[in-house]
């Protein structure tokens, strides 16, 4: 058995091994679709006992979290160098982004989805000071991303473009795709998405994104499943912990 | 100038790297910057850290701040046994998930635990409710259960047969919620008896040197109102 990526393209640190790996790594594709409730299924639970994607297989060695996932499909295949170059002070910023992504990108740009689509599917309401809050701790840290970590810099982590402008693209791309305008009022932001996108090529983005930039259209529609009893238990606990 | 590390030992990621660069002989300068007192809010630590937090590192002109990053950065600029960061590339990557997943789970928790328990009421005078105290501690459970049955299994460290870096950052934050009085390794044996094995390969003095100031969290005199107020809203967007 070769490479199998196990996703579900609704979900930011699967975009970003989605794409990394259709750069020339040979894999087979595994959707796990969330809103479906499939990773609550016994049999993905026996690939991930916790129960999250993106999860990686190759024969019986799995490897779970993104950026764990990233570097080792970087060292293991031959893809470009500038990805996670080995130059000490290079991958050390790399590391520092994606500490600090952890901290601060992950679980604030994932809240939009949260309170715009997952929360109502469920008939849930995420209270109004809470979405404010959201808002705010996203706009600090966009500017942190744009201070501290892209500086005067063509990339997060110097002149080319790394892991870490991938990890930080598609998380800030899931509240664009709900109508946030994260970009505006922030040129040299911009023209860093700007860059990163060009690098990877419209198509591959637009393949990749597909599914999150059509998901209001889904949700006015009503054509999103209701996630099934098994999975209410955790996302409410989600919605729970939203600050 | 060499090696500068800018550490409080109060703070988990701090004692990790701490632990690591005596453990390896690696030398440096210690800069200590006193959370409780808000040194790491001055002008100056800024000029280190614009983000305000420990650990930092400077290495000549060169500035790096997290944990993690500090850890590999260390890693691979000094020579240091294979074990903490192996070569081969599926032992490495299990460390790399480990330290990819504690950001958002044990991090969190142990560091809710210690404010929720102790720092909040005795350094902050600010009482916490019972529910808010329990609802924490229930979530450290279900991720110590996670520690224990995801990545600690039946092998002698997190990652294999050797100690490696995700076992120093476990155990610095477990031992949070030591500091805060919570009997973590009680009614687990195989978590207490990994914490002796971790113990033994660090060296119990280090490790007891380390972990003095957590271990007396219980008896920080309270903070003064300025400090305190300096102090509030950066604590409570760190612990959300
Ligand atoms: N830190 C992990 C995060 C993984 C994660 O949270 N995945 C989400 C989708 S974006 C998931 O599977 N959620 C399902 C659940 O938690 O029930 C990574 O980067 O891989
Ligand atoms: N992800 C960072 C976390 C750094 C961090 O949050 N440090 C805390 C101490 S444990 C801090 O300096 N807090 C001070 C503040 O935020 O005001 C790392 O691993 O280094």
């Amino acid at each position: 058995m070769g490479l199998e990526l196990y996703l579900d393209l609704l979900s930011q640190p699967c975009h970003a091994v989605y794409i990394f790996a259709k750069n020339g790594i040979p894999f087979e594709l595994r959707p796990v679709d969330l809103v479906k409730g499939q990773h609550v299924s016994k049999d993905f639970s026996q690939v991930n006992s916790l129960q999250k994607v993106p999860v990686l297989k190759e024969g019986d060695f799995i490897l779970t979290e993104s950026a764990a996932i990233l570097i080792y499909l970087s060292c293991k295949y031959p893809t470009a160098d500038h990805w996670y170059p080995s130059d000490l002070q290079t991958r050390a910023r790399i590391h520092e982004y994606l500490g600090w992504h952890a901290d601060c990108i992950r679980g604030t740009f994932g809240v939009p989805l949260w309170t715009q689509v997952l929360a109502p599917l469920m008939g849930a309401q995420v209270p109004e000071e809470k979405v404010a809050r959201n808002r705010a701790a996203m706009d600090q840290a966009l500017q942190w991303l744009e201070d501290k970590f892209l500086g005067d810099k063509a990339f997060l982590a110097g002149q080319q473009v790394t892991l870490a402008d991938l990890m930080a693209l598609e998380e800030l791309m899931q509240p664009v795709a709900l109508g946030y305008a994260l970009f505006e009022g922030r040129p040299q932001l911009a023209a860093w998405r700007g860059r990163v996108e060009a690098f990877l090529g419209a198509e591959l983005c637009q393949e990749a994104h597909g599914p999150i930039l059509s998901i209001l259209e889904q949700a006015a529609k009503k054509l999103l499943p209701v996630p099934p009893p098994a999975a209410h238990a955790t996302m409410l606990r989600r919605i729970a912990r939203i600050p | 100038m060499g090696l500068e590390l800018y550490l409080d030992l109060l703070s988990q990621p701090c004692r990790a790297v701490y632990i690591f660069a005596k453990k390896n002989g690696i030398p440096f300068e210690l800069r200590p910057v006193e959370l409780i007192r808000g040194q790491h809010l001055s002008d100056a630590f800024a000029q280190v850290n614009p983000l305000k937090k420990v650990p930092a590192l400077r290495d000549g002109d060169f500035t790096l701040t997290e944990s993690v990053a500090i850890l590999l950065y260390l890693t691979r600029k000094y020579k240091v046994p294979d074990y903490w960061y192996p070569q081969d590339l599926q032992a490495r990557a299990l460390v790399d998930e480990y330290l990819a997943w504690q950001h958002t789970a044990l991090r969190r928790n142990c560091l809710r635990t210690l404010w929720h328990k102790v720092m909040f009421p005795v350094f902050m005078g600010e009482p916490v409710s019972p529910q808010m105290l329990a609802a924490t501690l229930a979530e450290l459970d279900v991720t110590l259960q996670l520690l224990e049955d995801k990545f600690l299994q039946n092998k002698a460290f997190l990652t294999g047969p050797h100690i490696s870096l995700a076992d120093l950052v476990a155990i610095t934050e477990l031992m949070h919620p030591v500091g805060a009085g919570c009997q973590v390794f009680e009614g687990r044996p195989k978590l207490a008896a990994w914490r002796q094995r971790v113990e033994a390969a660090v060296g119990k003095d280090l490790f007891r040197e380390a972990h003095e100031v957590i271990l007396k969290a219980k008896d920080f005199p309270p903070a003064d109102p300025t400090t305190k107020q300096k102090l509030m809203p950066r604590v409570l967007a760190m612990i959300q």
